[in-house]
């Protein structure tokens, strides 16, 4: 993922601001004066981060194909994914995959079951979670993605 | 006649839905077919703001009313407040969790003569409703006759439902419900409240307690399909005005007025409980037009890396040559 560090700087800007606007799908920044912080104002406006929400979700889905196929034709060759590396990448994928069904959800016409619904919004908040937690320790202890 | 064929359709729409529930289908998502939703007309120009349909709301539903716990326990920081309107349950010129319809007039001139027009305000259930749709935590829920409601049992009372209305129908009452066994002080407020349309008597085949006992047959139920069909008629028999049909992306609350819906919403009272009569756009359209970029982004990412590999291939091949020559 590194090797372009512009995709790599990109995909942290997208992280950054998928997870704000992730979390601002619970109505807390206006609750904890967050939104109150100049410039971050946006955090309580729910279409706002919704759209934000979306935008970040297409490039996340193409910066992560962009690199599982640069993994399997080129970078894959030279150098393979550690173990929070694909830790992180199934994280991820779980993220998409329950983030495309929210998705469809909200699509006129679509009518979920209730649990299904449930099951979907803690999964995908469970998943940042443990994301979130995955990305913290391989900051600290400098893990990389792949073994160069 | 027009009730006894709404009935009919009332009945084949809930035989529709019956079927729907017994193939198993809400197990796992279903494309709902917009048009088979259940949708009520509202012929305006015949509500004469008797207050009945008000009165057998409140009847019907006082079982599902709240009953918060008192003291409510301290909230922090201070800007989560309270809303409390147990001591207040006899209001009925607004929407409240204990009212969920009411009646809202308006003085306007009709073919030149002063005229005051009442109109049963509640939920639209719209078909592809936002508070369901954004609720974070499925609490708010559509079901397959399209009608809305919210979960008592799951609602936090975060009162997103109500930001994201159009209308700002849902109303909160503190005190009440899944935030007081997990962090009461911290996070949540109580529960949302708004019409769920009798979902419990149309389950049983019977119909919503305001349509039943309106003594001037105002609301007529059925397929959405055939509503908006009887809508238009009526509209052109009496040069009428709809409203509910594209507002939205569409609701199942379908009003015919005869004076132009902008017209009445300068002449109604308008506020915190009393929502409006604008055009309304698709809340959830504008958002799900961003699905195309979802769609297209795996497909340039793969092609980007695709780009890369031939680059560097290329690149490889030209310094095999160089190091052969």
């Amino acid at each position: 993922m590194s090797r372009n560090k512009n995709i790599y700087y990109l995909y942290l800007l997208t992280i950054l601001f998928i997870t704000l606007s992730g979390f601002g799908q619970m109505p807390i920044f206006k609750r904890y004066y967050i939104a109150d912080i100049p410039g971050m104002g946006w955090l309580a406006r729910f279409y706002i981060t919704h759209y934000i929400h979306y935008i970040c979700a297409a490039l996340i889905i193409g910066i992560t194909s962009y690199a599982a196929a640069d993994y399997l034709l080129l970078s894959g060759k030279k150098s393979k994914l550690t173990v929070t590396g694909y830790l992180r990448a199934a994280l991820i994928s779980g993220l998409i995959a329950t983030g495309i069904l929210l998705v469809i959800r909200n699509f006129e016409g679509y009518v979920f079951s209730h649990n299904l619904i449930i099951f979907l919004d803690l999964s995908h908040l469970t998943l940042v979670m443990l994301f979130l937690f995955t990305s913290l320790y391989c900051l600290i202890f400098k893990k990389k993605w792949t073994t160069s | 006649m027009t009730q006894n064929i709404s009935r009919r359709s009332f009945i084949k729409g809930g035989i529709a839905a019956c079927a729907v529930a017994a193939s198993g289908i809400p197990t796992s998502a279903s494309g709902a077919d917009k048009d088979k939703q259940l949708a009520t007309l509202l012929d305006i120009g015949k509500c004469i703001g008797c207050g009945a349909c008000v009165e057998a709301c409140r009847e019907v539903n006082a079982g599902k009313f709240p009953e918060p716990k008192k003291p409510f326990p301290k909230m922090y920081p201070d800007r989560a407040k309270p809303e409390d309107w147990s001591e207040k349950k006899d209001i009925n010129d607004r929407l409240t969790p204990y009212n969920w319809l009411y009646i809202q007039s308006a003085d306007v001139t009709v073919n030149g003569e002063e005229k005051t027009i009442t109109i049963p305000r509640r939920c639209m259930h719209c078909t592809n409703p936002p508070c369901v749709k954004l609720c974070p935590w499925g609490s708010a829920k559509q079901l397959e006759n399209g009608i809305s409601r919210i979960d008592p049992d799951l609602c936090l009372g975060g009162a997103k439902c109500k930001d994201v209305c159009p209308w700002e129908i849902p109303q909160r009452q503190t005190g009440i419900g899944l935030y007081l066994d997990i962090l009461p002080a911290f996070a949540g407020n109580g529960v949302m409240y708004k019409c769920d349309r009798c979902y419990n008597r149309i389950a049983e085949g019977r119909l919503p307690a305001c349509i039943e006992v309106c003594p001037e047959n105002v609301q007529t139920i059925g397929p959405r399909d055939e509503i908006i069909k009887k809508a238009q008629t009526l509209a052109k028999e009496t040069n009428g005005y709809i409203y509910g049909e594209n507002e939205n992306g569409g609701t199942n609350t379908i009003y015919v007025f005869p004076v132009p819906f902008d017209v009445l919403n300068k002449a109604i009272e308008t506020g915190k409980g009393k929502p409006h009569l604008k055009s309304v756009s698709d809340s959830m359209g504008k958002a799900n037009n961003l699905v195309a970029a979802m769609a297209i982004a795996p497909i340039a990412g793969i092609a980007a890396a695709v780009g890369t590999f031939y680059k560097y291939s290329k690149k490889e091949n030209e310094e095999k040559k160089d190091e052969q020559k």
